[in-house]
């Protein structure tokens, strides 16, 4: 099995909180991994590190293999290989056709390709009469829809999605976890980090999932394993609810 | 006053002495305030604080440092600039950098965290990620250029320091309307004072319709 994301003793502190502690895990080819836990307990600065945007005070990250941090020459270029949906999703004050168009350009592709790829990508989101509209002025959930699209356009290996479908509405939920799901199934040796705080969604799309607490990692195991018997007697506890917080 | 020519002459003067200082000015300003605004270093605060005193900085000054430089006597005295345009545009040009950095520093800082991030997560290089961040703050890069074009546009002491308000050379809007109320020519003051009012909102109505334009 590939590993593809491995995180060994890693730990980032902010002033005098320690957002991150001494974390290992990785995350192998072809799965949907999850981060699950309480607010605040350290999953986006978690992402954030796994996709290079910050660097650890501490241990060490690799991607394919390779160890590096936001500092490291290329990191940009690996970045390219991934895409990212932040926990607060943010459109370019441009249009929707240009905020798709955006990662594409960035990769050098050329425009012929970028209008066929934009297109049927719009078309697919049903915002193609919209195109020229500035993104602006899209609905909470068709943003969430659009910011998806735009991590995703570029078909990259890695997918991190930090609280991807928070604040929206059943439907909206229904509609993006599809759109992750497609994504997955079009390549079976895609890599997918899903953080959430909403263990039914966790439960619904990861194949492995980890509960962070505190900055720590409490307990790592296989879905099935997570929900039915944990090692851990937090991990026990937040399954049921009975962890307060 | 000949209304005809002179007062046309002495407006498009004022127009390029002010439009060109606006120019130069934010062509140094913007750049500068994007990198002190997206850079983190040492005694950032202190330099923005620094930044933000100069808008007080009086014109007078800055006509007097330009005249300082370009005199007869002074270190760039062989390049016979002082007293024409061009000794205009520099001290003006002074006066609108500041203005335009600080502004600038704080539209920058002001763009959303997330904007950076969500750039440099589709794989933006440095460089990419702050025209990115600099297109996102256009209202207030525009909003900096208005700033400094008001200011210098309504400058008298550098520009009648520095330039001389000689007749049909230095002569601009500010310093015409000075001459003509010592000399008692009220009205034509008032007139003149009525050019550069339209002037000044003609071209402040371009740049809001500029920044008003959508984004697309």
């Amino acid at each position: 099995m590939t590993v593809k994301i491995s995180l060994e003793g890693v730990s980032r502190r902010y002033k005098d909180v320690d957002a991150v502690r001494d974390v290992s895990l990785s995350v192998n080819e072809g799965e949907v991994f999850g981060v699950l836990g309480p607010s605040g307990a350290g999953k986006s600065t978690l992402l954030r590190l796994m996709d290079l945007l910050e660097s650890p005070d501490r241990g060490s990250v690799s991607v394919n293999g390779k160890q590096m941090d936001a500092s490291s020459i290329g990191a940009y270029e690996t970045r390219k290989t991934f895409g990212m949906v932040l926990q607060r999703p943010m459109v370019l004050n441009r249009s929707v056709w240009n905020n798709l168009c955006y990662p594409l350009r960035l990769r050098g592709w050329e425009e012929d390709r970028i209008e066929e790829k934009v297109g049927s990508e719009l078309h697919k989101l049903g915002l193609h009469d919209r195109r020229g509209k500035n993104a602006r002025t899209l609905s909470g959930g068709e943003t969430q829809r659009l910011c998806f699209s735009r991590a995703t356009i570029h078909n990259p290996q890695i997918l991190l999605l930090d609280e991807f479908a928070a604040n929206l509405d059943p439907a909206n939920v229904v509609l993006l976890e599809g759109q992750v799901a497609g994504f997955i199934e079009e390549d079976a040796s895609r890599t997918v980090v899903i953080v959430t705080h909403n263990m039914f969604q966790a439960k619904r799309m990861c194949d492995r999932i980890a509960l962070m607490w505190n900055g720590e990692i409490i307990e790592t195991a296989d879905k099935d394993k997570f929900f039915s018997s944990p090692d851990d007697p937090r991990t026990s506890a937040f399954v049921k609810g009975e962890l307060v917080y | 006053m000949v209304i005809n020519s002179e007062l046309l002459d002495v407006t498009l003067l004022s127009l390029y002495v002010s439009g060109v200082a606006t120019i130069i000015g934010s062509a140094i300003g913007i750049p500068l305030g994007a990198l002190i605004g997206l850079s983190e270093f040492g005694g950032k605060s202190v330099v923005k604080t620094l930044t933000y005193t100069l808008y007080g900085f009086p014109p007078v000054l800055a006509g007097l440092f330009i005249y300082y430089l370009f005199s007869r006597s002074g270190i760039f005295g062989f390049m016979g600039i002082l007293f024409t345009p061009t000794a205009m545009i520099l001290a003006e040009t002074l006066l609108v950098i500041p203005l335009v950095t600080g502004i600038t520093i704080t539209s920058v800082s002001e763009v959303d965290r997330s904007v950076k991030d969500t750039v440099r997560s589709m794989g933006a290089t440095h460089r990419q990620s702050v025209l990115t961040v600099m297109k996102e703050a256009w209202v207030g890069l525009v909003m900096a250029a208005m700033i400094g074009f008001g200011r210098v546009i309504a400058e008298v002491g550098a520009a009648y320091l520095v330039g001389g308000n000689i007749r049909g050379e230095t002569r601009v809007l500010t310093t015409a309307i000075m001459l003509e109320t010592r000399m008692g020519n009220f009205a034509w003051a008032m007139a003149l004072g009525g050019v550069l009012l339209a002037v000044a909102l003609s071209v402040f109505l371009f740049l809001r319709l500029l920044q008003e334009k959508e984004m697309l």
